[in-house]
């Protein structure tokens, strides 16, 4: 009873949504509840590296590793990410600074590394399915593609995520909503490149020593 | 107002990160993605075995690295809630990892041999 009246005097009898003032957050819960969600991805990546460590050396009489992979394509690749990765950091910085225009240029830098990342990636892609190495030919070509296309379809989400802030930086300005999305972006970018880490060193590197 | 809205939202609670903090992380991870990729393309060490160590190594210490610079990860940030679902998932990926090599590759070693040839025509 005392809570509907309370929310009636909140809301009002001809409004039906809570007026934009009002957080309807707790202190800090989004960004912990985001961090759980992280951890909670990082056991979907556990998942896919743990299949791609059991099938990695099953070619099926098909291509291996090291006649596949092109380290100095995956070195460009991995410095996208961590100049992307970098960026997203200094925009952060500009966040913190109350910097819009600063801002919004970092998160510009951001998303231009990270969509050279994803097109580096689907010309890799693009080209293993071009020569016969597509995800049916090999249980090591399916992990392979199934690991490295989640993170890379992580990445793609991301940058329409970051496409969605800028106008939100832009239109709205540096408001305590935006900053808070901003927050959880940039841990979502930051999570991504640690993934990547793995991927590199466990994918590429050591399957270009076998 | 809004410049102390935005310290309260992102200083609580993922950390403060200063330039300088992102130039260390960003020095740290170059030189350890570098260090990797040079042993690899330049066949430096002896044996595969050795260089694969050294590779899972960097990255090891490069992960800990975006961690505590990019990632801000510190015991205090949310009442050290963070630490706990962060070594929480550690355990669980490690279970992860370790059982399904583990278990995977003594299911391998048990079963009936098989040639290329022989996975061709499998149906």
């Amino acid at each position: 009873m005392t809570v509907h009246a309370s929310s009636q005097m909140a809301i009002g009898p001809d409004v039906f949504h809570l007026p934009p003032e009002v957080e309807p957050h707790p202190q800090n819960g989004t960004l912990l509840g985001f961090w759980l969600y992280l951890m909670s991805d990082c056991l979907v990546f556990a998942v896919l590296f743990a299949t791609y460590g059991v099938l990695g050396d099953r070619y099926a009489g098909g291509p291996s590793p090291v006649t596949l992979f092109e380290l100095p394509t995956v070195a460009l690749n991995t410095a996208m990410l961590l100049m992307s990765s970098i960026a997203c950091g200094f925009a952060m910085l500009s966040v913190s600074d109350g910097r819009r225009g600063a801002a919004l240029v970092w998160l510009g830098v951001t998303g231009v590394f990270g969509l050279a990342f994803v097109g580096l990636e689907l010309r890799e892609f693009s080209h293993l399915v071009q020569i016969g190495a597509g995800p049916q030919r090999s249980a090591f070509l399916s992990a392979f593609f199934v690991l490295v296309g989640t993170h890379g379809l992580h990445v793609s989400v991301g940058l329409l995520w970051l496409a969605v802030l800028m106008v939100q930086v832009a239109s709205r300005g540096l408001n305590a909503d935006v900053s808070r999305r901003l927050a959880c972006f940039s841990m979502f970018w930051h999570f991504l490149d640690v993934v990547w880490i793995g991927v590199f060193s466990f994918v590429y590197l050591i399957g270009a020593l076998r | 107002m809004t410049r102390h809205l935005n310290a309260a939202v992102q200083g609580e609670a993922i950390g403060h990160g200063s330039r300088r903090g992102y130039m260390t992380g960003f020095g740290l991870s170059v030189v350890l993605t570098a260090a990797p990729f040079w042993l690899v393309m330049g066949h430096v060490l002896a044996t595969p075995v050795q260089t694969a160590i050294t590779v899972m190594l960097f990255a090891a210490i490069q992960i800990v690295v975006h961690m505590v610079y990019f990632l801000h990860m510190n015991t205090k940030s949310e009442g050290g809630w963070t630490m706990m679902a962060l070594l929480f998932t550690l355990v669980f990926v490690a279970v992860t990892l370790i059982g399904s090599l583990w278990v995977m590759y003594h299911l391998n070693a048990n079963m009936m041999p098989m040639s290329a040839q022989d996975m061709r025509n499998a149906p």
